[in-house]
């Protein structure tokens, strides 16, 4: 068999693959080549091998930030997701309704961040914020600047308010696919109604649910803006989640390498975990 | 198990806003009786699955009332009427195994785990899902997970009736033989009330004891396979059951017999010479013939189906279809057709006019 051989089809995959190293790779290496040396500035360079890395591990700063970012997108997980699946249960399936709620979960998601964190902020003041005000004139000693408690309540709160809707409205969409014929079926097999949503509707959700709580995993993971706006991370470093870190080390502190170590192990921990969940999650897909 | 009874019911979808409610089914007064194997046929949209659905209590008819053995269960919601349903596409509940699907109607009636353990091998042996029992049902093709939700209709005991709609659609041609059959052994055996939805008239016929024609929403005729196909009791049955149809074409009458085609047509009854109204002779193709003597014809077509013939002939306007036997001439000059009188019927409106001796 003669085959001519012809790599010119290569040129083709030029135009992505510049794109991936201008907008991935090159600004990843960067990043890689401040983890492992030292700088002074003027473009000089020290090889320091794993130091960075070790130093970021063996911190009890890095420890923290991650333990408290953890505990964050743990908790708006527990909240958000059951809760976002009980809103779309409860929202109409037809008639006029439907675009009304369906407007009114969106407007959330509209709302740019820092807006959100500067709404917050002035909604929870004790003394003018309606909130603030509120739980302290009903006898709650509230006050989100000085409490590490009342912090993190107004932090999750916030979150919990900005980013539910984007649960309800793919659980909405996973279950308006869900065909009548189901329900009937279940009907005259007489299930009862948390049989119908632990056999049909669950089930049924589970592809939109996954991509949601990878959504809201990655997301929350990386806040940034709205605690900082809100917060600022503090009182103290209580609401210092790891990307509020990161900033304070790299810009703050100028410390260059270990913010660039601090990156890659960040960039991993996200990476790891999504994919472990993924693969956990559709294991059984495909049969 | 019980009778099934339906008083006055018609149902409307709701309109769109300035237009009259259209209603499928509409006056629909059938009984059924308790044991039979019925089979609901009709064109698509003419009501059938309205009418199952407001049977099992998935739809409460928008008029009348549905009884079980003389008792009221129009307002009854479909968990208290025992029915078994089974849909034109598989439902199964993907994160069960097979044995879980089959098993999952009897325990949400809390039927004890050794009973439902023996019934749901019985009916997995029947649908030869036995060896699949363990298998998780997602995993399954179309026709194992339709077989499913038969199995899941059939597995009961305690159902008055079960509904079948149009059940078989997904399943291919040598599985549906075998299916249908079994569903029919299975009436036999068990004796229960069975309702088959189709548009299938083979379908309807080989299932069916007794076999619901409707059309336009209503019931036009209830009868046996025979019964209708001799003495259909409005052209829709004429046409839709037999193949190729009946033959429907405009007559008169003059001094109590039908005249088409200005030929006096010798007929089985004696026809009321007042009638009025649109009126029409229906022939089955089996029933024409070629004679020296009747109505003359041009051959149009001729369609050869091994055992027989079917002929395509006209006269004037009108277009009549035989069937001719295989070793039967087709006669080549000026051709004549005749009717066979015992099998000429005659339609007032669509609607046959009632014989004394039929």
């Amino acid at each position: 068999m003669l085959k001519t051989t012809n790599q010119k089809a290569w040129w083709l995959v030029t135009p992505v693959l510049l794109l991936v190293a201008f907008n991935a790779f090159i600004p990843l290496m960067t990043v890689v080549n401040y983890a492992f040396q030292e700088t002074f500035g003027n473009n000089q360079f020290f090889w320091e091998g794993t130091t960075w890395f070790e130093k970021v591990l063996r911190s009890e700063r890095f420890h923290d930030a991650l333990g408290r970012q953890m505990l964050f997108t743990g908790m708006i997980l527990v909240i958000e997701i059951p809760l976002g699946i009980a809103v779309a249960l409860s929202m109409p399936r037809k008639g006029p309704w439907v675009s009304v709620c369906l407007v009114l979960m969106a407007l959330p998601l509209l709302i740019p961040w820092n807006v959100v964190g500067a709404m917050w902020n002035i909604f929870a003041l004790p003394d003018i914020g309606l909130l603030g005000y509120s739980l302290n004139s009903m006898g709650f000693d509230y006050n989100f600047t000085r409490q590490p408690v009342s912090a993190w309540m107004t932090t999750v709160l916030m979150d919990v308010w900005h980013w539910t809707s984007l649960v309800v409205l793919l659980s909405y969409a996973g279950l308006c696919s869900i065909p009548d014929a189901y329900y009937q079926a279940a009907h005259i097999d007489g299930a009862s109604p948390w049989a119908v949503f632990r056999y049909i509707q669950l089930p049924k959700m589970k592809r939109v649910l996954t991509i949601a709580i990878l959504l809201r995993f990655m997301d929350s993971f990386m806040i940034y803006t709205e605690p900082f706006v809100l917060t600022g991370g503090g009182p103290g470093n209580t609401t210092t989640f790891l990307s509020i870190d990161l900033v304070k080390i790299a810009l703050g502190q100028f410390d260059l390498g270990p913010a660039a170590a601090m990156s890659l192990i960040y960039f991993l921990v996200v990476l790891l975990i999504c994919w472990v969940f993924y693969t956990v999650m559709m294991r059984n897909e495909d049969q | 198990m019980s009778q099934i009874e339906f008083k006055n019911v018609r149902h409307a979808y709701p309109p769109p806003p300035g237009q009259a409610p259209v209603y499928a089914p509409k006056e629909a007064s059938p009984t059924w009786e308790d044991g039979g194997a019925y089979a609901l046929l009709g064109p698509s949209g003419c009501g059938k699955t309205t009418l199952l659905n407001i049977i099992s209590g998935l739809l409460t008819p928008s008029e009348g009332s549905i009884l079980f053995d003389g008792q009221e269960v129009t307002q009854l919601p479909t968990t208290e009427r025992h029915i078994a349903q089974v849909f034109q596409f598989p439902v199964v509940y993907d994160t069960m195994t097979v044995f879980d699907n089959l098993a999952f109607p009897l325990r949400n009636r809390g039927v004890a785990e050794a009973r439902v353990k023996q019934r749901v091998t019985e009916i997995a042996d029947m649908l030869d899902l036995s060896d699949r029992l363990g298998q998780r049902a997602a995993g399954l093709t179309a026709d194992g997970k339709q077989k499913i939700s038969l199995g899941r209709g059939l597995v009961r005991e305690d159902v008055n009736a079960i509904l079948f709609d149009e059940p078989l659609t997904v399943i291919d041609p040598h599985l549906k033989w075998q299916l249908r059959s079994k569903l029919k052994e299975l009436h036999q055996r068990i004796g229960m009330t069975m309702i088959y939805v189709t548009h299938d008239q083979v379908e309807a016929l080989t299932f069916a004891d007794k076999v619901v024609v409707m059309y336009d929403g209503g019931v036009v005729q209830v009868g046996t396979p025979v019964e209708l196909f001799n003495r259909p009791n409005h052209t829709f049955v004429g046409y839709f059951i037999g193949s190729p149809g009946m033959n429907v074409l405009p007559c008169t009458v003059d001094h109590g017999q039908p005249v088409f085609a200005n030929t006096r047509l010798e007929s089985g009854y004696p026809v009321d010479k007042n009638l009025s109204g649109k009126l029409e002779i229906g022939i089955r193709p089996e029933f024409v013939s070629f004679s020296d003597d009747g109505i003359p014809v041009a051959i149009e077509k001729v369609e050869d189906l091994g055992r027989y013939q079917v002929v395509t002939v006209r006269h004037e306007a009108e277009q009549i279809k035989m069937v001719v036997g295989e070793d039967q001439a087709i006669p080549a000059q000026s051709p004549k057709i005749s009717f066979a009188a015992d099998n000429l019927l005659l339609y007032r409106d669509d609607w046959a006019v009632e014989t004394e001796h039929a």
